[in-house]
C-alpha cells in the first residue's frame, strides 16, 4: 500500500494541479495578511474560504484523479496486489498531497507574518486540522462516487451534487426546519444537525473558538457549552474522524467486490 | 438677600478652587501622634470653614459625620479604614470639600447602602482626588445639588450584582459635575436616578459588572469624552429625556448579553461623535423617539444597531459603519426612521457622477438579520455559504426586509 501511496503522491506532486492549488493558497495567505496584518482576523476570513473551497476541491480532484488513473489502476489490478491496498493507496496519495498543499500554502505566509509569536496559533492549528479533515472526508466521498459510477459524467455530476448538498442545500433545509419548528425548543436539534454535516461542524468549531461566538446569543451559549469544552471538541473531532473512516471503509469493501 | 448669599458662596468656591493652598479659617492638623489623632475629634473641635489637614497614616474610623462647612485635606493619601463596619464619611452640611484621602473597607449590607462618601441634602460640595478601594457604594450623592466630583479613583472588587454597589451614585441630585473619575470593578460605574442637569465628562468607566453609566428617570444630562470599556454593558439610558451624548468611546463590551449602549424609552436625545468598537451590540434601541445619531463610528461590532421596536422619527446621518457583522437589525417591516449620508463599509455601489454619494441606495438590513430576529436559533448558520447566497439575492431584490429602510444617499468615503 505504501508503495502505491508513494507513487500516487509523487505523481500528484509532479502534476500541475498540486502546484496550482498550493500557489492559490500561498497567494491567498499572503494577500490576506498583506491587506490585514491581524492574524486572528485573517483566520476568520480564511475560514470562510476553507469551509467552501476545501470540500469542493477535494471532491473534484478526487473524482478527476480516480477517472484519470483508471487505466493504471486496471494495470495494477492485474498484479498480485490486494485491492484495498491499491485503492487506499491512491486515496491517501491524493488526500495527502492536497493536505500538504493546504498546509504549506497557508502555513508559509502565516509563519512569515509571525504566527508563532501570536495568540492565533491555536485557532490557526484548528483551522488547518479541520481543513485536513475536510480534505480527507471529501476525497473519500469522491472516490466512493467514482468507484460506484462507471460513467464519468454521472460521477462528476454526483460528486458536485454531493458538495452542493453539504455546502449549501443542507443549510437551507436546516434553516427551513428551524423556521418551521420555531415553536419548539431547537437547541438539541440544531446541535445534532450541525454535527451531522462535516462542513457545518467545522464552521461551528472554528466560530466558537473565535470570540465572534458572543454573537450567537442564547443558542451560542448552548453550543459553547458543548463545543467549547474539551469534551465537545473531542466529540466533534471524533465525528469528523467517523466521517473520514466510514467512506474509507466503504471504499475498501466496495473495491473488494467490484467487478472490473 | 438670597442673591448675596449665593454670590458669597460662589466667591468662597472660587477662592477655594483658584487659590489652591490659600484657605479660609484655621487649619487643624490631624495625625496619629498629634493632639488631634482622629478625624471625628478634628471635626468636633473645628469651627465652620476650618481646614482639617490629615497627615499620612491609617485612621480606623467609620460613621464620620461632617455637619459644618469644612475642608478635609489629606496629605500623602492618609488611609481611612472603615473595617467593614459601615459608612465612612457622611456629609450633611453645605460647602464641604473632601480631598486627597484613601478610603478602604466600606461595610457591605443587604439593607443599607453604605458608601465611602455620602453627601446628604447639601450644596456646593467638592469631592476630589479620593482613592476608594474595597467598597460597597463609592460616592453617593443623595438630594445633593451643585457640587463637583472630580478626579477620583474608585476601584471595586464586585463579583455579583446583588451584593455590590455603584461607584458614583446620584439620587435626586441636580446640577452636579462628574469629571475625570476612574471607576472600575463596581456594579454600575456611575448611576443616576432622578438627577437632572448633570454633566459627566472625561471619565473612564471599565470592568463594571452591570453598566458603565446608567441613567434612570434623569433628564437634560450631558456626557462627553468618556470611555466605557469591558463592562457588562457600556451605558444604559432608560426612561430619560434630552440626554446629550457626545464623543464617548464604547469599547469591548463583549458577551452574550452585552451592548455598547442601551436606549430604552429615550426621547429627544442627541448621540453625536461617539465611537462604538467591538461591542456585541453597538446600540440597542427600544421605544426611543426623535433621536439624532450623527457622526458616530461603528467599528467591528456584532450588531452595530439593533432596533427592537417602537422607535420612530430617529435620524441616522453621517455615521460610519465599518466591518460590523450586521449593520442594522430590525424586527418589523415598518420603518419611520431616516438613514441618510452614512458610510457603509459593505456598500458595493458606484458613483458615476463623482459627487461622493453612491448612485444606488444601500439596504442595511440583511435578510439573515431579519431571519435571526424571527428565529434566534438560526444564528448558528452565521457565515455559511447558504446565508451569503440568500443575502445576496435579497440585496438584489428585497422581499422580506422593509423596502423603505435604506440609505438612498450612501457616502463613498468615510466621514471624519
Amino acid at each position: 500500500m505504501l508503495k502505491i501511496l508513494k507513487y500516487s503522491f509523487y505523481d500528484l506532486m509532479r502534476s500541475r494541479w498540486s502546484y496550482v492549488y498550493f500557489l492559490f493558497y500561498l497567494a491567498l495567505g499572503f494577500v490576506l495578511l498583506f491587506l490585514n496584518n491581524d492574524l486572528s482576523k485573517a483566520v476568520i476570513t480564511l475560514m470562510n474560504v476553507i469551509i467552501v473551497l476545501v470540500p469542493l476541491i477535494g471532491t473534484i480532484f478526487g473524482v478527476m484523479y480516480f477517472y484519470n488513473s483508471k487505466e493504471f489502476t486496471e494495470l495494477l489490478l492485474a498484479q498480485p496486489l490486494r485491492r484495498s491496498t491499491i485503492f487506499l493507496g491512491q486515496y491517501f496519495g491524493v488526500a495527502g498531497s492536497l493536505t500538504l498543499s493546504l498546509f504549506l500554502g497557508l502555513g508559509i505566509p502565516f509563519v512569515l507574518y509571525g504566527l508563532f509569536r501570536s495568540e492565533a496559533i491555536f485557532n490557526f492549528a484548528l483551522l488547518l486540522i479541520t481543513g485536513a479533515f475536510l480534505t480527507f472526508i471529501f476525497t473519500a466521498l469522491a472516490f466512493n462516487i467514482a468507484l460506484s459510477n462507471e460513467n464519468r459524467i454521472k460521477g462528476f455530476g454526483y460528486a458536485v451534487l454531493l458538495w452542493l448538498f453539504l455546502a449549501v442545500i443542507y443549510d437551507g433545509l436546516f434553516l427551513l426546519s428551524l423556521i418551521v419548528f420555531e415553536e419548539y425548543p431547537l437547541d438539541t436539534f440544531s446541535l445534532v444537525a450541525t454535527m451531522c454535516n462535516p462542513i457545518d461542524l467545522s464552521r461551528t468549531l472554528i466560530l466558537l473558538k473565535l470570540d465572534i461566538s458572543a454573537l450567537l446569543g442564547y443558542t451560542g451559549a448552548v453550543f459553547k457549552k458543548f463545543f467549547g469544552t474539551d469534551f465537545g471538541l473531542l466529540v466533534s473531532l471524533l465525528v469528523l474522524l467517523l466521517w473520514t473512516l466510514l467512506p474509507i471503509w466503504r471504499l475498501a469493501v466496495k473495491s473488494r467486490r467490484k467487478d472490473f | 438677600m438670597k442673591h448675596t448669599l449665593s454670590y458669597s458662596k460662589l466667591l468662597f468656591f472660587l477662592i477655594l478652587i483658584g487659590g489652591g493652598q490659600f484657605l479660609m479659617g484655621r487649619t487643624i492638623t490631624i495625625c496619629p501622634t498629634c493632639d488631634v489623632s482622629s478625624i471625628k475629634q478634628g471635626i468636633a473641635s473645628a469651627m465652620e470653614y476650618d481646614t482639617l489637614l490629615i497627615k499620612k497614616g491609617t485612621y480606623n474610623e467609620y460613621n464620620i459625620v461632617i455637619d459644618k462647612p469644612l475642608t478635609l485635606l489629606g496629605e500623602d493619601y492618609p488611609v481611612i479604614d472603615g473595617e467593614d463596619m459601615g459608612e465612612i464619611i457622611t456629609i450633611v452640611s453645605d460647602n464641604v470639600t473632601v480631598e486627597g484621602l484613601f478610603i478602604i473597607n466600606v461595610g457591605t449590607s443587604y439593607t443599607t447602602d453604605y458608601a465611602a462618601v455620602r453627601v446628604v441634602k447639601s450644596e456646593n460640595f467638592l469631592i476630589k482626588h479620593l482613592v476608594l478601594e474595597k467598597l460597597f457604594f463609592g460616592i453617593y450623592l443623595e438630594k445633593a445639588n451643585n457640587g463637583k466630583v472630580y478626579h477620583n479613583k474608585i476601584i471595586g472588587d464586585a463579583v455579583d450584582e446583588y451584593n455590590s454597589g455603584n461607584g458614583i451614585q446620584l439620587w435626586y441630585s441636580h446640577h452636579v459635575e462628574v469629571d475625570r473619575n476612574i471607576v472600575q470593578g463596581t456594579r454600575d460605574g456611575i448611576y443616576l436616578e432622578f438627577s437632572d442637569q448633570v454633566t459627566i465628562n472625561n471619565n473612564i468607566s471599565s470592568d463594571n459588572i452591570r453598566y458603565g453609566l446608567h441613567f434612570m428617570f434623569s433628564n437634560d444630562d450631558t456626557y462627553t469624552n468618556n470611555t466605557f470599556e469591558n463592562n457588562g454593558a457600556g451605558v444604559a439610558v432608560m426612561f430619560s429625556k434630552n440626554i446629550r451624548m457626545r464623543n464617548n468611546t464604547f469599547r469591548k463590551n463583549w458577551g452574550t448579553a452585552s451592548f455598547g449602549m442601551l436606549l430604552k424609552e429615550i426621547n429627544d436625545a442627541e448621540i453625536v461623535g461617539n465611537t462604538f468598537e467591538e461591542n456585541t451590540i453597538g446600540i440597542n434601541i427600544e421605544g426611543s423617539n426623535r433621536i439624532d445619531y450623527t457622526r458616530n463610528d461603528f467599528i467591528n461590532n456584532g450588531w452595530a444597531i439593533k432596533v427592537r421596536g417602537a422607535c420612530y422619527t430617529n435620524t441616522f446621518k453621517n455615521n460610519n459603519f465599518l466591518y460590523n457583522s450586521f449593520d442594522i437589525s430590525y424586527n418589523s417591516k415598518v420603518n419611520d426612521n431616516i438613514f441618510k449620508e452614512n458610510y457603509w463599509s459593505s456598500y458595493t455601489g458606484y458613483d458615476l457622477d463623482k459627487n461622493g454619494i453612491g448612485d444606488a441606495p444601500y439596504r442595511p438590513v440583511k435578510l439573515f438579520s431579519y431571519i435571526v430576529n424571527r428565529t434566534p436559533e438560526t444564528i448558528v448558520l452565521l457565515r455559511s455559504l447558504f446565508m451569503d447566497i440568500i443575502d445576496f439575492s435579497e440585496k438584489v431584490s428585497p422581499v422580506f426586509t422593509p423596502d423603505n429602510l435604506m440609505d438612498s444617499s450612501p457616502l463613498m468615503q468615510k466621514t471624519e
